[in-house]
């Protein structure tokens, strides 16, 4: 009797089962890499603001066009040049049922000021922030800032009263012992709450049936499963286990587009690879030239230029699947034109000439560094460039080195000759400018210094009218181009390969938003 | 026999401690722990003062020192890019990969066996040539290709076994099994075959030499003579004697899957502690590889120590040579 009770109870169990994923729309996403943390503010790293993105907000967010959008506030008065005034969006409430507060915002920007926090230099310009009332917050930042905005939408707002409860006041700590709970659990306003979570195996996400925006996906669970092995990854999407790919390999892609079921979606990403060339130094450590340096003469650096053929780099490296640069920014970035982007003509023989002008005629030994586990075939790149101005009469060694020790050379100034990758998050010129081109810039290894480029870079800082600011722009893209201090390649393109009943749409910053994914 | 037991405690420890010495310097020798810690931007006085919390101003005998004594409660610190104690990271992921050495083993044992007592009866069958190919492909081909190659024909070609991942799990106390699931199941299969195929034919070929070496020996001719039958001279015979090598060699060989399951945790992206290891490996985190390399040279010191306490105890030559020694 007991018996039966329960087998009949199973028996209803295994039926609303049946029942409910005849309706629930789940999507397996995988990708090379895990989150690190699914604290907001510990790491600044792509898959895990990929995954932060779902289940946490920002005052203002980048919507599918990647056009600045409001998200938790509703609009922003700017009082004075210094001072912004944001208004919170009302209705908004937590996964764990509590409201959305102004204190809320304000201990969250606070939180990502804090040393431990991977986020601070989002913010650095932000001096203080305040509650305004129950649904206002205050911004003061240190001068005028244009791009506070693009910054923000990086900033996400978590509960203070969960975040304090559980011991996550401040992000994970190397000093102490224990870890924080937000590493490893999650309570945002977003779209999607997690619900399990392991480690580099599977975390799972369901539809926050309490969110506060018009819902446009219809999904009810998504689950990612990262998956490190490329190949394996390309085989479970093949197989079905997998509905979307986000990073699928470049050797890949046509043999997956030619399978009936699933498609594939390219984008240009906003990554521009390039050569840097030490301009600054007295002597470069790599070459047979000694008492000066070669690359700090224009022609130099336009001879090396003008000996890559970068469509062969295109079609044969890339598989064509990148897109020719002129310039170290990409569409979408304020400040790009088309005209900026045009390369100087693929011309051996006036980059033969230009080598014997500057007195090279027999050419000269170099180093070019790169990275092996980087960039999309970044070592085959640099292969390709070797020859190429090999050619030309110059002997480049390549050393490829996998890339925390290639970084760490680099940061170190031991590089003459080193490929680098820059992305743009805040989408404005400054980012490139601030940190590859201002003579103290962190990134500016190639010893660029020229004070008019350092002057036009403050008054992008502080400029707020749009039109000077852009006109300061301009010039410095201008100066720099001319100059040639960098070499610059391609963009580099993205795609993600999915089943042809999967509609997640593809973005350029690589990053799903899956609030606007459909299962048909 | 007890100094016989400290000697090779003593041995023990100093091979863990010159282990230990390696794995320390790696914090030291791989850049600089405070860069791989911090960002870009953090300034000189926050890196100084970190460095002094940390105790890396310390003469490095006293670092050193601490390092140890840390490394005896299995305190490694935390991981630089998960942020977590290494420790709970390594107890997290131990189960994976247990179950899959285990699972490995038994596969490896059980066929390899089998499959060599019938190779060395049937020496010159197309099965038994068959077998002795395939497992010399086994040898030589590296196992993320076969890895690949099963999961093309299993996952993609048939779709009947997974690609990738341990199914769903169940979590005993601190124990995450994968063993009482069906999809769990089913998920071991690929990768502990992939594991275990080096080991299967590794068993296959020595237990066939054995095999046919014994099966010449007079007293399998005195057996024979007696009119025992054929399945008890092999069987109760010829394995048995045969045996002896294969259980040693297996055992040794344990601690080579745990190392080697690495590969085949990458490709079938298996959360165990091979794959924690080369994520960490991926973004210079230096405590949790240091506390791998600890780890393991522990199995292998353990098993090493085991097996040599057994040779004792099973081979009366070792026991009086040492004992005249002693005297």
């Amino acid at each position: 009797m007991y018996l039966k009770k329960i087998t009949s109870f199973m028996a209803v169990a295994l039926l609303a089962t049946i029942a409910s994923t005849a309706q629930a729309n789940t999507i397996k996403w995988s990708m090379k890499g895990d989150s690190l943390t699914l604290d907001p503010h510990e790491q600044n790293e792509g898959p895990t603001t990929m995954v932060s993105r779902q289940i946490y907000e920002a005052l203002v967010t980048r919507g599918l066009d990647m056009s600045i959008e409001p998200q938790l506030a509703t609009g922003w008065t700017i009082e004075n040049p210094t001072t912004w005034v944001f208004t919170l969006r009302k209705g908004v409430t937590f996964h764990d049922g509590s409201p959305l507060t102004a204190s809320d915002v304000v201990f969250s920007f606070n939180r990502a000021k804090s040393k431990t926090s991977d986020f601070k230099e989002y913010i650095d310009s932000v001096t203080s922030v305040e509650a305004v009332g129950a649904d206002k917050v205050k911004l003061v930042t240190e001068g005028p800032n244009p791009i506070l905005l693009n910054q923000i939408s990086n900033i996400f707002v978590m509960s203070e009263a969960w975040s304090k409860a559980n011991n996550s006041a401040v992000p994970g700590d190397f000093n102490a012992d224990e870890k924080t709970f937000a590493s490893s659990n999650a309570n945002g306003t977003g779209p999607f709450k997690i619900t399990l979570r392991e480690q580099d195996t599977k975390t799972v996400f369901e539809k926050n049936d309490g969110w506060w925006g018009t819902v446009e996906h219809n999904l009810n669970r998504i689950e990612l499963f990262p998956i490190a092995n490329s190949a394996t990854r390309v085989a479970s999407l093949l197989s079905g286990e997998i509905d979307i790919v986000t990073d699928a390999p470049v050797q890949d892609l046509k043999r997956i587009d030619s399978s009936a079921s699933h498609t594939v979606n390219s984008v240009e990403q906003m990554r521009t690879i390039f050569l840097g060339m030490d301009q600054g130094s007295a002597e470069l450590r790599s070459s047979n030239i000694k008492g000066k340096n070669p690359l700090a003469d224009k022609r130099v650096r336009q001879a090396f230029y003008q000996a890559i053929d970068i469509e062969a780099i295109k079609k044969k490296v890339m598989r064509g699947l990148s897109s020719p640069a002129g310039i170290i920014t990409f569409p979408g970035v304020n400040g790009y034109t088309t005209d900026l982007d045009a390369r100087l003509p693929y011309d051996p023989a006036a980059s033969k000439k230009l080598l014997a002008e500057a007195g090279y005629d027999d050419g000269f030994d170099i180093t070019l560094n790169c990275p092996n586990d980087r960039y999309v075939n970044d070592e085959a790149i640099c292969t390709a460039v070797v020859g190429m101005l090999g050619k030309v009469g110059v002997k480049v060694n390549l050393f490829a080195q996998t890339k925390s020790t290639h970084f760490q050379d680099l940061k170190n100034g031991l590089s003459d000759f080193y490929m680098l990758g820059w992305g743009v998050p805040t989408l404005d010129s400054h980012y490139v400018f601030s940190f590859l081109y201002d003579s103290k810039g962190s990134w500016n290894k190639v010893g660029f210094n020229n004070a008019r480029v350092d002057e036009l870079i403050q008054t992008m800082v502080v400029e707020v009218d749009p039109g000077k600011r852009n006109a300061a722009i301009a010039e410095a893209w201008a100066i720099v181009k001319d100059d040639i201090s960098y070499l610059p390649l391609h963009h580099q393109v993205i795609s993600w390969a999915a089943k042809s009943n999967v509609d997640v749409p593809i973005r350029p910053n690589n990053e799903p938003l899956f609030r606007f994914a459909t299962v048909n | 026999m007890f100094s016989y037991f400290l000697k090779r405690i003593v041995q023990s420890v100093g091979v863990m401690l010159c282990v230990a010495l390696l794995s320390f310097s790696l914090f030291n020798f791989v850049g600089d722990p405070i860069n791989n810690m911090v960002g870009e931007e953090t300034s000189t006085e926050e890196r100084a003062e970190l460095r002094e919390t940390l105790g890396l101003n310390d003469p490095i005998h006293i670092q050193f020192g601490r390092f140890v004594a840390n490394a005896i409660q299995f305190n490694f610190g935390k991981s630089y890019q998960l942020r977590r104690p290494v420790s709970e990271l390594i107890a997290e992921r131990m189960p994976a990969t247990l179950e899959l050495v285990i699972a490995s083993s038994i596969l490896a044992l059980g066929f390899g066996v089998l499959l060599g007592v019938y190779t060395g009866i049937n020496r010159t069958g197309i099965l038994s040539n068959f077998i002795l190919f395939v497992s010399l492909a086994g040898v030589s081909l590296p196992t993320f290709v076969i890895g690949i190659l099963l999961i093309y024909i299993f996952a993609v070609i048939l779709g009947i076994l997974p690609s990738f991942g341990r199914g769903e799990v169940v979590q005993i106390g601190f124990w995450r099994t994968g063993l009482l699931t069906a999809s769990g199941l089913k998920a071991l299969i690929l990768p502990s075959l992939t594991l275990s195929l080096f080991q299967m034919t590794y068993i296959i070929r020595l237990v066939r030499a054995e095999i046919v070496e014994i099966l010449q020996t007079d007293y399998i001719k005195f057996a024979r003579a007696r009119g025992i039958s054929n399945h008890s001279v092999y069987f109760g015979h010829a394995l048995r004697n045969s045996l002896i090598p294969v259980v040693t060699i297996a055992g040794i060989n344990i601690g080579t899957l745990v190392a080697f399951s690495i590969i085949t945790e990458t490709v079938f992206q298996w959360p165990g502690m091979g794959f924690l290891f080369i994520q960490a490996v991926k973004f210079v985190d230096i405590p949790i590889m240091s506390a791998y390399l600890v780890f393991i040279a522990l199995v292998f010191v353990a098993i090493n120590f085991i097996v040599d306490i057994l040779y004792f105890l099973i081979d009366p030559r070792l026991r009086t040579k040492n004992e005249n020694q002693d005297g």
